[in-house]
């Protein structure tokens, strides 16, 4: 079992912690100037993404995770789970709903996302920054008004749902940043 | 991932800029200033020792001699603070002295830690602590001025403290219910505290619970429990106390003091009490410094004492949160 003591923490580690896998977001040594020395860690857990903080005596030791993060390509959903495929070595993994979550509104067949592996199986998918999408349903375009005022619903292809100008039309591919979820603009072929 | 970045140089920049820099120098000629008008004796003693402290809690970093002088090689450690040779100074009779001292410190390295860093540490015989509690803020004042408004240091003990902030007293209370207290209000206990043991759940809550929820401005705190004496003098009435006291700026430590032992049959077993802890903890055991106990034999003069981080003092007046901010080159960057 491969473990780190406190003296390695940094960001970025990825340790075990009541039995999840988790991140170091940020780690601070504090001690007295004559007495114990403790880091004091803010950690994510990386199955529920929620943020903790945690103590530990320095020099403790804790048990590493083996997690690995990696592009793979989104091959498709079978109504149950979300298959990626390591682009070199062609193997596939199924993440299910749990990994998958807010992502999956933006997933589209042979876009590269982020996938975050514990021994192997899926626990977290990051999509690109920035996808391209067709929308399937919008108001009619107003012809002319290239202001970009006002603005109106559009559901993509993939279900998600993103405030458009009012000059997108049904069938247009636009750019999204998945991050904010926000419109960037038309896609330009 | 591209490798777009490997030709890059090692970064050789200091971490504190020039500004920085030139408000170090002017606050060490404050410092200087200060003392001088004061008749107190600049002193310069030596990094490497062939004692080391004891405590716990210091680690000291190991070197060796090898040359004239010594068949084989004699162990010598960089000291963590100048405390044992001003002390043989003090009982050599140099009167007041004050000296500004890299020490060094293994295992410390962190956002307000460098494992070498800058003492400002002084000595004044025939003061209580009082009295150098008075002149430390004079010196912060002097130092300080036009860079930061410091006002005088409140004072709290050690033991109102703790009564004010969790209801429980480190003189009566349990470890129980300090563990208790903590595990109901911190996010997190690590789990290998001790629970026979006082004084890691008293450190656990000083950094997590009292320290972050101290007010803004300057507080001496003083008073410790006896456990946490090192090198001051305890006072038995009413309750037995170190005199010892920590000034915090900010919710800082910025300073440690002591109303100091003079006795050298209690200092001796002290330093043997620590050396056993050490041995329970899987420690090294570090030499008694001898030449310091014959000193205190021969007689120091009733004092007290003080060290103050003069890079988190820095950090403080330069306003960064980072003290490889406040030094030319920390660890990360030597």
């Amino acid at each position: 079992m491969a473990t780190y003591t406190t003296n390695e923490f940094k960001g970025g580690l990825k340790i075990m912690l009541d039995g999840d896998p988790c991140s170091i977001i940020e780690n601070e040594f504090v001690k007295p100037g004559k007495g114990q020395a403790f880091n004091r860690v803010r950690i994510r857990n990386l199955k529920t993404g929620r943020v903790i903080e945690r103590t530990f005596k320095s020099g403790e030791s804790v048990e590493a995770a083996d997690v690995m993060e990696t592009d793979m390509q989104y091959l498709y959903n079978d109504g149950e789970f979300w298959h990626f495929m390591h682009p070199d070595t062609y193997e596939q993994v199924a993440a299910d709903p749990q990994a998958v979550t807010e992502a999956a509104k933006w997933l589209k067949e042979q876009d590269t996302c982020l996938v975050t592996l514990w021994n192997g199986t899926p626990i977290s998918v990051t999509p690109p920054n920035f996808v391209f999408l067709s929308v399937s349903e919008t108001d009619p375009g107003v012809r002319g008004d290239t202001s970009g005022g006002g603005g109106k619903p559009a559901t993509l292809e993939t279900g998600a749902v993103v405030r458009v100008p009012l000059f997108i039309d049904v069938e247009e591919v636009i750019k999204v940043d998945t991050r904010t979820g926000e419109y960037v603009g038309r896609a330009r072929d | 991932m591209p490798a777009t970045e490997s030709r890059a140089r090692p970064d050789w920049r200091p971490g504190a800029g020039v500004e920085i820099l030139q408000l170090r120098a002017s606050m060490l000629a404050r410092v200087r200033a200060f003392f001088a008008a004061r008749g107190v004796l600049e002193v310069d003693t030596p990094v490497l020792a062939s004692g080391a402290t004891t405590d716990p809690a210091l680690e000291s970093f190991a070197t060796a001699y090898q040359g004239p002088g010594v068949g084989g090689s004699r162990a010598l450690f960089l000291h963590t603070s100048p405390e044992f040779f001003m002390k043989r100074l003090l009982a050599a009779g140099s009167g007041p002295i004050y000296q500004l001292a890299h020490v060094f410190r293994n295992g410390e390295a962190g956002r307000r830690h460098n494992p070498e860093f800058m003492l400002l540490e002084w000595y004044r015989p025939g003061f209580d602590p009082a009295a150098l509690m008075d002149e430390i803020d004079a010196l912060l004042a002097e130092v300080l001025n036009g860079l930061i408004d410091y006002q005088p240091a409140r004072r709290l003990t050690y033991r109102q403290w703790f009564v004010d902030e969790t209801g429980l007293d480190p003189w009566c209370d349990s470890v129980a219910a300090f563990r208790a207290f903590a595990l109901e209000h911190l996010p997190s206990v690590p789990e290998s505290l001790p629970r026979d043991e006082l004084d890691p759940w008293l450190y656990l809550l000083l950094t997590h619970w009292l320290e972050p929820r101290l007010a803004p401005g300057a507080v001496f705190v003083h008073d410790y429990p006896v456990s946490q004496a090192s090198l001051a003098c305890v006072r038995r009435q009413p309750l037995p106390v170190a005199e010892r006291f920590e000034l915090y700026v900010h919710g800082v430590e910025l300073a440690n003091g002591y109303h100091e032992l003079t006795a050298a049959e209690e200092q001796a077993a002290r330093f043997r009490h620590d050396n056993r802890r050490r041995q329970d903890a899987g420690q090294p055991l570090l030499p008694i410094d001898e030449r310091f106990l014959a000193a205190l034999e021969h007689g120091l003069p009733d004092s007290s004492g003080v060290a103050i981080g003069f890079d988190r003092l820095v950090m403080l007046a330069a306003g960064v949160d980072h003290i490889d901010a406040a030094v030319s080159f920390s660890l990360a960057r030597s």
